[in-house]
């Protein structure tokens, strides 16, 4: 059985650790915040300007003024903070965010993204993520391993324009837990039920799989 | 005291012509300059480059300029949601340049304090980094990237006193107070204008001296993009 979302999410939250700042991305990335473990304090940044982000506000106390980077809207926890788009990207660029979780259209084996564009068709923009994965020491890219057509999203090299070069050193998917080192893939954990033989089918890029591999456990 | 006052969105337009370069703070809808906006709309001004995070909706925020194709160029870092944008996009009726959105932060920020251009990692490797100039530190690369030259920067607070200083309110200070910095002519639009002294100099936002004209708006709609909630148990 391949993961859901909210179990990609679950996996990821277990990468969290005490007293880190945290930029969740949006979508999946998004649904980290649900699953922070039991005795550890973090606080999630959201770039257009704002620390100690909240959870969604109960309806009627919705605020216009206070949004996340997704646009929606959001509430800030006590010991929070708001500021300008400079300060924010420099807490960011200073490397004062020690990670970043986001999703992805392709992802290299030498550690490349894309995800802002696909040319003639899809073009929004890549908004906080190039500045993200340019600064980021701990990347971590939270997506489906194949696309809507069955097609790898774990490649030799992105096929997209890039959003950064050579910056993930961690991929969650419904299938598995891979770390990028050494130009590969280093398979870590299979989702429940999931064979090696099916990450091996479902991976386009170079696969190391080394000795035993554990299943996650999600709590 | 140096009075920045002027009565109405008429008279803090004054001089906006075709073929000028704007700022216009705000993310998403949040924090936008709503009534300056409406002003352009008003003016029928055209050909006009367009510095702003983001460009609206298609019924509102910038959204309403590029209806009336008053627009030739966005600088932007994010234009999702805006299908009229897309469709204009993809048949070359407006040219936009995307950049990162902390590369266009520093750059309004670099624009308003006088550092002509910067070095960023942010999109190195990228198309983002074509033609420009390129030089590693410390073992990391990085991409040159240069301020901005606004004719207008036309920015949204809260709160406002007489002299010009804001007071911004949650996530609506956004990309405002440097856009406040960077303009030649910086007008603010507040929510509620004060006499001077009725602000706590200690709580201002973007101080007085970078705005040129404010004045109090009206008929805010504050839109918002994604209603989330957290479902009652």
């Amino acid at each position: 059985m391949s993961l859901s979302k909210q179990e990609i999410a679950q996996r990821i939250a277990q990468e969290l650790q005490d007293r880190w700042y945290v930029n969740l991305g949006i979508g999946i990335p998004t649904l980290v915040a649900n699953y922070i473990p039991k005795g550890i304090d973090v606080e999630f940044q959201s770039e257009n300007g704002l620390l100690g982000m909240g959870p969604f506000p109960k309806e009627g106390e919705e605020d216009a003024d206070m949004i996340n980077a997704g646009k929606q809207t959001v509430t800030v926890l006590d010991g929070g903070s708001i500021f300008d788009s400079a300060t924010s990207f420099a807490m960011i660029r200073g490397q004062h965010v020690q990670l970043t979780v986001l999703g992805a259209m392709e992802v290299a084996e030498n550690g490349d993204i894309a995800n802002w564009k696909i040319p003639g068709k899809m073009v929004k923009g890549m908004g906080g993520a190039m500045d993200l994965v340019a600064s980021a020491e701990n990347i971590i890219v939270a997506m489906m391993h194949t696309n809507k057509r069955g097609a790898s999203k774990l490649l030799k090299a992105c096929s997209l324009p890039l959003t950064g070069v050579g910056c993930v050193k961690k991929v969650v998917t419904n299938l598995a837990v891979l770390e990028i080192k050494n130009g590969a893939f280093h398979l870590l954990e299979r989702a429940p039920g999931v064979s090696v033989d099916d990450i091996k089918n479902a991976t386009a890029g170079t696969l190391v799989v080394d000795g035993d591999i554990p299943e996650m456990v999600l709590n | 005291m140096i009075n920045k006052v002027v009565q109405n969105v008429e008279d803090a337009l004054e001089g906006v012509q075709s073929g000028m370069t704007f700022m216009l703070g705000g993310f998403g809808l949040c924090g936008i300059p709503e009534n300056s906006i409406s002003q352009l709309v008003s003016l029928g001004v055209t050909n006009l480059t367009c510095i702003s995070n983001n460009a609206g909706v298609d019924d509102f925020g910038l959204g309403l300029l590029l209806q009336k194709r008053q627009i030739k160029k966005m600088i932007s870092s994010y234009v999702g949601e805006n299908d009229e944008f897309e469709r204009q996009m993809l048949s070359g009726e407006l040219e936009v340049d995307l950049i990162p959105q902390g590369t266009l932060a520093e750059r309004c920020r670099a624009t308003g304090a006088g550092i002509p251009a910067f070095y960023t990692p942010a999109g190195y490797g990228t198309e983002v980094a074509k033609g420009k100039e390129t030089r590693e530190f410390n073992g990391k690369m990085y991409v040159l990237e240069h301020a901005f030259q606004p004719d207008f920067a036309f920015v949204k607070a809260w709160k406002g006193d007489t002299a010009g200083n804001l007071i911004f309110k949650g996530t609506a200070r956004n990309f405002n107070p440097m856009m406040a910095m960077a303009g030649k002519i910086t007008v603010a639009e507040v929510e509620e204008l004060l006499p001077a002294g009725e602000l706590d100099p200690n709580q201002i936002h973007t101080p007085g001296i970078f705005v040129q004209r404010i004045f109090e708006g009206n008929n805010y709609k504050k839109r918002i993009e994604q209603r989330t909630v957290t479902p009652k148990l």
